[in-house]
């Protein structure tokens, strides 16, 4: 997503982007970014508190206007719980992050993928 | 607790499953910069996401994409109610959160809600969905210009962008 934002906004248009995995989106480098500290999959607020949700999408757009430039990270001030145990259990052996049919699946369009781009069709 | 390093975490993780060779995420010394053209009330929006949307009942529609591995992007109407779609993304913490309120992750009530009032002018006809690919190349070369003519055919002046 963060080369999608970098290609918009080199061929002029302004963007901002929603995410949960900080280092990854700062890694890349975007002009905008608000970062909220949940649970990869909630970029844009609590499952059903439509007023987190409505806050963090107005961060965002407010940084459309106020971003003195590149590389600006605003952070949503909600903490998804008290209890952090989520964020050292993502992505271990214990709980990979994809499992069963999920795994599968990913590693067959990979497959199919490399076999592709070996034929020079991808 | 400090934000999760998801770039360590993914590297150890697969170095423990047995790939040799760690993920090169992207990187980039320069950032580009556009300034917002004009003041937000009189800004249309697009809306981008890796979200995976599917209109309910309408699964067949799209299963080009899902056949297809080099996971074209499509696009689906912006006016579609949030209670007919839903996301088919699997690579989320399922074990923390869930994906059933679409507005979690795709503000669509949201923004209809913010031109009703009148903070934003308006919303292009449909949202752009681009999968999380394998290829950077394929991102860049494919997926970013089709998104990019696509919002430049809605006349958008900025766009939000949604990483599920």
């Amino acid at each position: 997503m963060s080369l999608v934002a970098r290609y918009l906004e080199e061929h002029g248009i302004p963007t901002v982007v929603f995410g949960c995995a900080r280092d990854i989106v700062e890694h890349c480098g975007v002009p905008r970014f608000v970062f909220t500290d949940f649970p990869l999959g909630n970029p844009t607020g609590r499952p059903f508190d439509p007023a987190s949700q409505r806050h963090i999408l107005s961060l965002g757009l407010e940084l459309l206007g106020s971003a003195p430039g590149p590389r600006t990270t605003v952070q949503s001030p909600y903490e998804w719980s008290a209890d952090t145990t989520w964020k050292a259990r993502v992505l271990t052996r214990e709980q990979p992050f994809l499992d069963g049919a999920d795994k599968a699946k990913w590693l067959e369009r990979k497959a199919a993928y490399k076999e592709l781009k070996g034929m020079g069709t991808a | 607790m400090s934000h999760v390093r998801y770039i360590d975490r993914t590297r150890d993780y697969y170095l423990g499953e047995g790939y040799a060779t760690p993920y090169r995420w992207a990187h980039f010394d320069d950032v580009p910069f556009t300034r917002l053209p004009r003041p937000l009330a009189e800004c249309r929006l697009g809306l981008v996401t890796t979200s995976e949307m599917v209109i309910r009942g309408r699964e067949s529609e799209l299963e080009h994409v899902e056949n297809d591995p080099t996971r074209p992007g499509y696009s689906l109407p912006m006016a579609t109610p949030t209670t007919d779609l839903y996301s088919r993304k699997a690579s989320y913490d399922k074990h923390a959160t869930t994906l059933d309120d679409v507005d979690a992750y795709l503000p669509l009530t949201h923004l209809h809600r913010l031109v009703d009032e009148r903070r934003i002018a308006g919303l292009a006809p449909r949202f752009q969905v681009v999968h999380s690919q394998y290829s950077q190349r394929r991102t860049l070369t494919v997926d970013a210009p089709r998104i990019f003519a696509e919002l430049h055919e809605d006349r958008v002046d900025a766009a939000v962008l949604t990483a599920v």
